[in-house]
């Protein structure tokens, strides 16, 4: 089973800081962690690789200190890893960061299946594995809890959904996003830990992936972001007086007068 | 402090932290309270490639040595020093057959210590041997086929979970001491049983357990060394863990030295938190000092060990003695510190006051410890007189 493992490194905190000056996030003091919903991503894939053999290789786009996220996962059973970094790269939506990623992918060892977490506790937008199963033109299932059976070129899943869940078969390559539920992450071992800081980290740039910079990165991006601010917080609530009779007037009122109700 | 650790004993150390607080932290309370012996937990720190630390490379080890060990046991001591010396114990079980057995035992039984799958256990202390060591009954007399053991071993550390025995027994009564030799038993040999366990003051998740050997037959092969050196065997084992007993010890101090800061930062008296008090402040600068005075001293004599000098009785008493009564005083002054609240079974403090009393008992009384350190003072006075 070769399977590959989408991470992101994020801010491992959620009490983000926004620099008033430059509108961009505050980096000082901050550690940097696997986002924690891909560690589910990244046990998952050890545990298919331990139970059916093969390999996982694990794929992060970003910066030259998003290494040390790839070497965590080695020590956690990753075997192979690819650091996606480049200047062009910089500034990209999910759009362009799935299309960056959807490259990479092309470029390795045909994987089974594709693995990512459920969203970034950052981005929180949960939209790059969607978009990645696109551009590779593969299926996708977001929410996986549990992998109930996988073969050759077959998968089944438990997916949540609002109120229970769904049993849903596919053929593979496919691409799946999963929920906590589906597993414990493990601790590191020692040994991983050991072999994590000797290993090879293959980094490639637009060079290694051939594709044109237009695409990737922000000049890639179909959305920009303007402008991160905190939302003022403005309390208008009133409470209005009156017998219930009288209040409910004023309310119905106050809504007709706003254009909310009609009548 | 920088205590000038290699890059991999920070590895090993920090990862020992991390299973400590995210794994016995939360079940801590309840592993005392009902006296449950921490498998999961056991089973976390195999995975962490934690009892690979102590044991050589050859034998899927990481080729550690008693500062290895020590960081590990210091950390999981801070969080439940009753996970603690569980862990440390398996280490005390193998540490006679890496030192005096043949290649072929080794490489029979130091695997499966390595990877967790087995944990081990060493045995000496009978009804009638505690301090007096050397008047151990358990006999293992030779017959056909290999020895045949008889006798009870008491307070026994992992007995009964442990997998691979390390036993102390007489295979020439006549000889007294001089007859005791060590013989690697395993569970569930025919003819070994546990007696029972013990309800304990302290250290509750760990198990202590009475081995009962009648007519128990164990092939020659498990012998380790020579007949008639067991007692010496013991003897040299004990100055090379003692340092692990202080690492627990400290360990455990520096829990209790944090919980009572966090309690004293919080807790409000007279309109103001009790750590503005110079009464507290004075209190914990001294669980401060005691703890890192007793680190230093457990760490240098774990060098000293691991240096592969030929005597550390008395360096490796006295980081024992040391770390375990700072221990008891520094957990102590903790509960005092956290007042009533400390009392109550609510707050760690009270549990890491039991714990820490069993350290000043088990691998040597201090007062033993203490005796060896002089038998030392006035041999070299006699040699230079």
């Amino acid at each position: 089973m070769n399977i590959v493992v989408c991470l992101k490194q994020v801010p491992g905190t959620t009490e983000v800081r926004i620099d008033p000056e430059t509108n961009t996030l505050v980096r000082e003091g901050i550690e940097n962690i696997i986002n924690p919903f891909d560690t589910y991503a990244i046990e998952e894939g050890v545990r298919l690789k331990e139970k059916h053999g093969g390999k996982v290789t694990v794929i992060t786009m970003g910066p030259a200190q998003a290494e040390a996220a790839l070497r965590e996962a080695v020590s956690l059973g990753a075997d192979e890893t690819v650091l996606l970094s480049d200047r062009a790269f910089a500034g990209a939506d999910t759009w362009a960061t799935a299309f960056t990623l959807s490259c990479a992918v092309k470029k390795l060892e045909k994987p089974d299946l594709i693995i990512c977490g459920r969203q970034t506790i950052d981005g929180d937008t949960g939209q790059v594995g969607p978009e990645l199963a696109e551009m590779l033109d593969i299926p996708f299932i977001a929410y996986v809890s549990r992998i109930e059976e996988i073969k050759e070129g077959y998968l089944r899943v438990r997916r949540m959904v609002e109120e229970g869940h769904e049993v849903i078969e596919t053929t593979l390559p496919a691409v799946i996003t999963v929920a906590k539920e589906i597993n414990v992450p493990r601790l590191p071992s020692l040994r991983g830990i050991m072999k994590s800081k000797s290993a090879k980290i293959e980094t490639w740039g637009i060079k290694e992936l051939g594709v044109d910079e237009s695409k990737v990165g922000l000049a890639g991006s179909s959305t920009q972001v303007i402008k991160v601010f905190f939302p003022q917080r403005v309390h208008q609530a009133e409470i209005l007086e009156g017998t219930l009779e009288e209040r409910v007037d004023t309310l119905i009122d106050r809504l007709r007068n706003a254009g909310l109700c009609q009548g | 402090m920088d205590y000038f650790l290699t890059e991999e004993q920070k590895t090993i150390r920090d990862l020992a932290r991390r299973i400590a607080e995210e794994r016995v932290l939360p079940v801590r309370a309840e592993l005392d309270e009902k006296e449950e012996f921490p498998w999961d937990i056991v089973k976390d720190l195999a995975d962490a490639d934690m009892f690979r630390v102590f044991i050589p490379e050859e034998y899927e080890g990481l080729g550690g040595g008693c500062l290895e060990l020590c960081l590990v046991t210091e950390e999981l001591s801070r969080v439940c020093s009753g996970v603690a010396v569980t862990y440390a114990a398996s280490a005390l079980g193998c540490m006679t057959l890496m030192e005096y057995g043949t290649g072929e035992q080794k490489k029979k039984y130091l695997p499966d210590i390595a990877s967790g799958k087995k944990l081990g256990a060493f045995a000496i202390t009978e009804p009638t041997a505690g301090s007096d060591a050397a008047n151990i009954k358990t006999t293992a007399e030779k017959v056909e086929g290999g020895y045949l053991l008889n006798g009870t071993k008491q307070f026994i550390t992992n007995g009964g979970e442990a997998a691979i025995y390390t036993v102390i027994a007489l295979t020439d009564k006549t000889r007294g001491a001089r007859g005791a030799s060590a013989i690697i038993v395993e569970k569930d040999t025919p003819g070994f049983t546990f007696g029972k366990k013990e309800k304990k003051l302290g250290i509750r998740t760990s198990a202590t357990r009475e081995l009962v050997f009648k007519d128990c037959l164990v092939p020659e092969e498990n012998l380790l060394g020579r007949p008639g050196l067991g007692f010496i065997q013991a003897m040299r084992l004990f100055d090379k863990s003692r340092p692990g007993i202080g690492a627990q010890a400290v360990g455990l101090a520096q829990g209790a030295l944090e919980a009572a800061v966090d309690y004293a930062d919080q807790r409000v008296q007279f309109d103001q938190p009790i750590i503005t008090f110079q009464a507290v402040q004075h209190m914990l600068a001294d669980m401060a000092i005691q703890v890192e005075a007793a680190r230093a001293l457990v760490y240098a004599a774990a060098r000293h060990v691991d240096s592969g000098a030929k005597n550390v009785t008395e360096e490796s008493a006295m980081s024992k003695v040391f770390a375990s009564d700072a221990a008891v005083k520094v957990t102590l002054d903790a509960v005092q510190i956290c007042g009533g609240s400390g009392y109550m079974r609510d707050y760690p403090v009270e549990k890491m006051m039991r714990d820490a009393k069993i350290l000043q008992i088990y691998e040597g009384t201090n007062q033993i410890l203490r005796n060896a350190i002089a038998i030392n003072l006035r041999k070299r006075k006699a040699r230079t007189a």
